[in-house]
This record gives structure tokens, sequence and C-alpha cells, in this order.
């Protein structure tokens, strides 16, 4: 089988999911008897303008700037993959998205605010701007997850993410619930996958890896109101935190 | 993307020395986390431009940050970078405490002391071997090391893991660790563990043997520079600065000057310029330098005693004011980092450790300033909380931003010199972008600075 032709690629983000892909140790040169990297900018000097196999895409879409490139990429690779929150679903990026921009470009920049390399607008994940084929949520990405659904393209078969919350997770691991440890926890309404290590670790989900199918939201401010440390406003507030573009009142 | 026009035209001036048009364009510098751009044109052998720009995309995180409660900050803002992602975690956490009035246990601190070392060495590896070693080995990255020299690569990914294991004993992962909280910890690692892990590090002496052979192979092709700056990083009492200390200032005169961290605005002095959507710092001179070679200029005494002897195996001496020579200092923390923490662990073991330890609480609610030394520098981190514990505003003054000024100022200098010596348009790139990658910038962290609007 012909290696193949691998490219990543990086918008808006803090670079932290291709960071988790340099922790494998050794069994990377096993990933390196499937594929090429042909384009990589944070370890690689070489680049290709030539068709690639695989896109990795991590990072938001973040400016109308970046679209070009986007659909450049999209135009010479035969799979686009969205690796990380920020790709997926804007992740932490778009924690800003419900507030108005002037307020807070001026409170960065101050009276530089208007200089035209600051330009930014709402954070939307990489298929607000392309077609995407694959997502691998996570924030950071789970390496073994990656590896799985790498395998699974490699091999002509078609990757698949849970559609149930994390606590199933939870329970299977039998993790004593959050909320019975007088916290709170977003599991409830997150997409699992990532066997639930925040929980295991003694801290909330934050629901990174977005919503599992048909979340309920509303039951969820609920259950923060009602069982939740903090407070109402923090309770409708919440789930902004990775899910602000999958909320109701996403802008 | 890359290199989008490259000219080297050359011609005799009247006096017989080489009159050069250069024009150097690297959109997007490869190999350095973030994004960064080189330009430098010569017109007939003046420089007309000669600029390190930031062209990151700003992510504004003090408008995530602004209304969130303390227990979410510190994971909130390790989203601000994928390597830096402990660093930012603990100085946050600690500018968190500060507000709060929480002073945390021995055990917690010792720990984190621990985790601190585990970044350094796990981003130092990284950035040495992925990011600097292709270029004193004459290749574009690691992979064509894979086939000329494969075990080269197999440390390399050993150590990397190692760091990565290391970090994650502690905090859960590394990348956006899960088990440092406010007030401590969420979980304290067993004894079990810390062994395993004293372990693991004693086992990886023989890796660490062997990059110092390779290092002092390649350390010829280390370009030989100089230009005097001041150099700020910590200065700790208690160990080499890195966790924890005082601001330190150290002017090319060998005078050092100590300052509190709630003063740190006073030392960073920023401005905003029209080349970088990341701010500039300065403090006594026209800029100043942050990280290894800082670190090691300012703290050479407190190095432990194999730290020393793998200083003077590759022959360096402090000061140095060689900023190529970052990389090399950034080898001797890492070998500092590995004995120190097998000391840590063998003290934490004597103690006897608790892992019923619950995380202190608050015991008020104010303003808190939290620095500590991420692999790349100094970093600040500063919040204040209302009286339910909601932040109302933070700031936060990144190290690579306070290396962008003294970047600008080698190329002001060594450019000069390049063209002095006669050396063509690829020469001076390679040069001007290994500079840029010994300072080993973060430059997705420098641009996603928060900035403080604290409303009264």
């Amino acid at each position: 089988m012909a290696k193949l032709k691998c490219a990543w690629f990086d918008f808006t983000c803090c670079e932290g999911c291709q960071v988790e892909l340099t922790n494998y140790g050794e069994p990377f040169l096993t990933l390196m008897e499937f594929i090429e990297p042909v384009e990589f900018r944070e370890i690689m000097t070489e680049k290709t303008t030539e068709k690639i196999d695989i896109a990795f895409i991590e990072g938001s879409f973040s400016r109308e700037s970046d679209r070009k490139r986007l659909e450049e990429i999209r135009s010479r690779a035969n799979i686009v993959i969205a690796y990380g929150s920020c790709a997926v679903t804007g992740g932490i990026n778009a924690l800003k998205n419900h507030q108005n921009m002037n307020d807070y470009k001026e409170i960065v920049y101050g009276k530089d605010k208007d200089m035209p390399h600051l330009d930014s607008q709402l954070a939307k994940p990489i298929s607000a701007a392309i077609k995407v084929d694959f997502e691998i949520p996570g924030c950071p990405i789970d390496k073994d997850e990656f590896l799985r659904i790498v395998s699974q393209v490699i091999h002509g078969s078609t990757p698949t993410l849970p559609k149930y919350p994390v606590c199933v997770e939870c329970k299977l691991r039998e993790t004593v619930c959050r909320y019975d440890e007088g916290d709170y926890c977003l599991g409830v309404i997150a997409k699992a996958g990532c066997n639930s290590p925040c929980p295991a670790h003694g801290i909330p989900c934050e629901a990174c890896r977005g919503f599992c199918d048909e979340p309920n939201q509303e039951a969820l401010v609920e259950l923060l109101k009602e069982r939740g440390p903090y407070g109402k406003r923090w309770a409708e507030e919440k789930s902004r935190m990775f899910t602000a573009n999958l909320r109701k009142d996403a802008k | 993307m890359g290199r989008r026009k490259i000219k080297d035209v050359h011609s005799q001036s009247k006096e017989g020395c080489q009159m050069k048009n250069i024009n150097i364009d690297v959109h997007h510098l490869t190999r350095v986390e973030g994004h960064g751009n080189i330009v430098v044109n010569i017109k007939e052998g003046t420089i007309e431009r000669c600029e390190w720009q930031i062209p990151e995309a700003p992510r504004f995180f003090e408008a995530m940050i602004k209304g969130r409660h303390y227990s979410e900050i510190q994971r909130i803002v390790s989203r601000i970078c994928g390597i830096c992602a402990v660093g930012h975690t603990l100085a946050s956490l600690k500018a968190t405490e500060n507000a709060l009035g929480v002073t945390i246990s021995e055990q917690s601190t010792i720990l984190r002391r621990i985790l601190k070392h585990a970044e350094n060495f796990d981003s130092h590896i990284l950035h040495i071997y992925f990011l600097v070693a292709p270029d004193l080995l004459g290749v574009k990255s690691v992979f064509p090391l894979v086939e000329t020299h494969k075990d080269v690569v197999k440390i390399a990914l050993r150590l990397k893991r190692l760091g990565h294991e290391w970090g994650s004993i502690l905090a859960g992962r590394t990348t956006h660790p899960t088990k440092c909280i406010p007030g401590g910890w969420s979980m304290i690692p067993t004894e079990k563990e810390l062994k395993q892990l004293k372990q693991k590090i004693i086992d990886s002496v023989s890796d660490v043997e062997e990059t110092l052979k390779v290092l002092i192979s390649v350390a010829p092709n280390i370009p030989d520079f100089t230009r005097k700056t001041e150099y700020i990083g910590l200065i700790d009492d208690y160990e080499y600065g890195l966790y924890d200390g005082m601001i330190g200032s150290l002017t090319p005169d060998g005078n050092i000057n100590k300052y509190n961290v709630s003063d740190y605005r006073s030392i960073t002095n920023e401005w905003v310029s029209p080349l970088s959507t990341a701010k500039y710092t300065k403090h006594f001179m026209d800029s100043y330098m942050v990280g290894a070679l800082a670190r090691i200029n300012i703290n050479y005494d407190r190095l432990h005693s194999k730290a020393k002897e793998t200083a003077e195996a590759i022959g360096f001496k402090t000061l140095c004011f060689n900023p190529y020579m970052n990389s090399i200092a950034q080898f001797i923390e890492c070998v500092h980092s590995a004995y120190i923490t097998i000391g840590y662990i063998d003290q934490l073991l004597n103690i006897g450790v608790n892992t019923e330890e619950k995380p202190t609480k608050p015991t008020k609610f104010g303003r808190g300033f939290g620095s500590t030394e991420v692999p790349r520098g100094i970093l600040f981190h500063e919040y204040e909380y209302d009286e339910e514990g909601f932040c109302k505003g933070g700031n936060c003054v990144i190290p690579t931003n306070q290396n962008h000024a003294n970047i600008q100022k080698d190329f002001e200098k060594i450019v000069p010199e390049l063209i002095k010596a006669d050396k063509n348009e690829d020469q001076i790139e390679l040069t001007l972008s290994m500079l840029v990658r010994a300072y080993d910038p973060c430059i997705s962290c420098s641009a996603h600075y928060l900035d403080v609007v604290f409303k009264k």
C-alpha cells in the first residue's frame, strides 16, 4: 500500500492538539509506515502545492481573510479531517462570540483597536468555511482516538463518534458523580468518546468535545441551578466555555 | 504560503565590495509555534526593511474570562498555549490564589515545582530535537532523520514521551492539565506513582547523555553572534528560578536588580507595534531577553552540579550574549530538571505523601498577581475577582511578547554583519530563521495575551 500523503494546517488555536501527536513515543514510527507527512509548518520546512490525501486542520475559522486559504486546502485534499475542538465546534475561541466585538477589541488593544491587522470576527468551526469529511473532537484531542480514526480512514472504513453522553463512560469507569461531590459537571450533555478523564481526575467535565446527540440544554440549566454551586447567572452562562456555537443562543 | 519571491542580484560597487539587492520574505516561518514573518529588503547594500512580524490571529482571552468563576479561569487560560499549558495553568493559579488569600501546602508546592520541571523538560526536548536540530544537521525537518539518524529520532521520541508522562503522572495530562486547581490539587499522586516516575527519569540518563554527545557534535554549526542585552527572569531563594521567586533584571555590566511580582508592569512597559498583533516590551534598555539563556545567566550558581558539568562539557560560559545559545541553555536546564525532580521525589517520600489532602479554601476576593517561568521565559498573570468569585478582568504578559523587540534588535545588528561577511540571500534567510527559532517563540501565546481593564 502506498503511503498516504498527509498535511497539517493550523488556524486560530493553541496548537496543543499537534503537540499531543508528539507524545506517542516510538510507536509514532509505526504510524510513519502508513503516512508520509508532506507539510506540517510547526515541525517541517518542507511544503507542497501538490494534491494531498488527507488534510488535518486544527483551529477555528475566525477571520474572513482565512477563507481563501481554507478553500485552497480543500481543493487539493482528498479528505479533510478537522481535529481538536477549535476546528470542530469553534471551541474555546467561541466563548467570546456573545460579547460585542468592539468592546473586547478595546479591552485588549485600547486606542489601537482599529489597526487593520487586529481584525477578528466570530470564531466558527472549519465546517463553516469548507466541507469537512471527518471530525476528531476534544480539547486537546485524545491521541488514541486520533490513531483509531486515522487508522479507519487509511483502511477505508468510516469512523464514527459516540452519540451518548460522557456520563455513560463515568458509570463504566465507576467514577463517583461530581454532583455527589458537591461539584457541577456538564457530562450529562457532553459527547462521549474520551473515556471521561476529567471527572476521574476530580474535576468537572466541561463538554470540550461538544454536545451528545439531542442534548437537553434546558434541563442542564435547571440541573446547574438546582445542584450546581455558583448560582443562577453562572448556571445560564456555564455551557459557553466549549459549546458556545452549539447553544440555542449561538450567533 | 512559503517564500513568495526570491531574488539575489549581485552588482559590484565602485569600491569593489558587493552591493547587493536582497529580498527575503518568509511568510509563516516554519518550525516555530505560531505564525511569524521575516521581511528583509536590501537595495544596493542599504537596508530598507528588516522586520520580524507577528500576524497571528488575535484570540481575545480577556473577553473569555470576564464574568467566569475563579474555579474555571486556569482551565480557560491554559488554552492560550498548547505547549506552555502547564505554565499558564500555574501562573494563573498563583494569581488567583493571591487574589483569594490562599496559601497552598508544602506538599502541593513541591508537586507544582516538579510539574514545572516536567513542562520545562518536555518543551525543551521538543524544541531542541524537532525544531532546532534539523538546522544543525542540515535538513528541513525531523522526518528525513528517520532514515539517516534513526537512533537519534528514537531518543527524541522517548525523551518527549518521558516529559509527557512526567507531567501527566502529576497533572493528569500536559496539554491542558486537569488536576491543578485553585488551592492545590484535585488528586495527589501516590507514592507508587512517584517511585515509578523517579525510575523513568533514572532510566532516561543514557538518552540524556547521548543527547549531550549529539549537541557537542553539532555545536560548531551554532552561529557566532553576540549582542549585549538585558536579561529578565525569576530569582528564587529556594532553587534555580523557575516555579517561583522575585523578578530579576541582569544588565550587561553584571548588575542584578530584584522586583516584586506585583510590580511587573514597571518591567514590561508594553507598547503596540504596527508589525505585530502581540505587544512589545522594554525595561532598562531598548529590549530585553527572557527564556533559558536569561535564566541561566541570572541563576547559574543555583544549577544542579550535573547541569553545571553539562555546561562545562559543551563549553557554555556565563554571561553568554549569544541568543543562538538559548537552545544549549535549554538542554542544560533539562539536565537540571531531571536531577532536581529526583531530589523532590525523595523529599516527598521521606515526608510521606498525603493523598487525602484537600485544596485550601478562599479567604477573600480581590486582585492578585502570579508569575512563573515557562520554557520560553517569564510569564505574568493578574486577575481581579468580585465578592462572589467571578472574574472582573485580567492581564497576562507572555514571554514571547517580551522577546519580540529583542529579536528585532538582533535582526538590526546581525543583518549588516551578514552583508559585510558577503553572505547570500539563502544564507541570510537561514541565519535569521535560526535566530528566531533559537528564541523558541510561542507566537500563538503572544498574540493571545489578555489585557486589563479593571472596571471599578
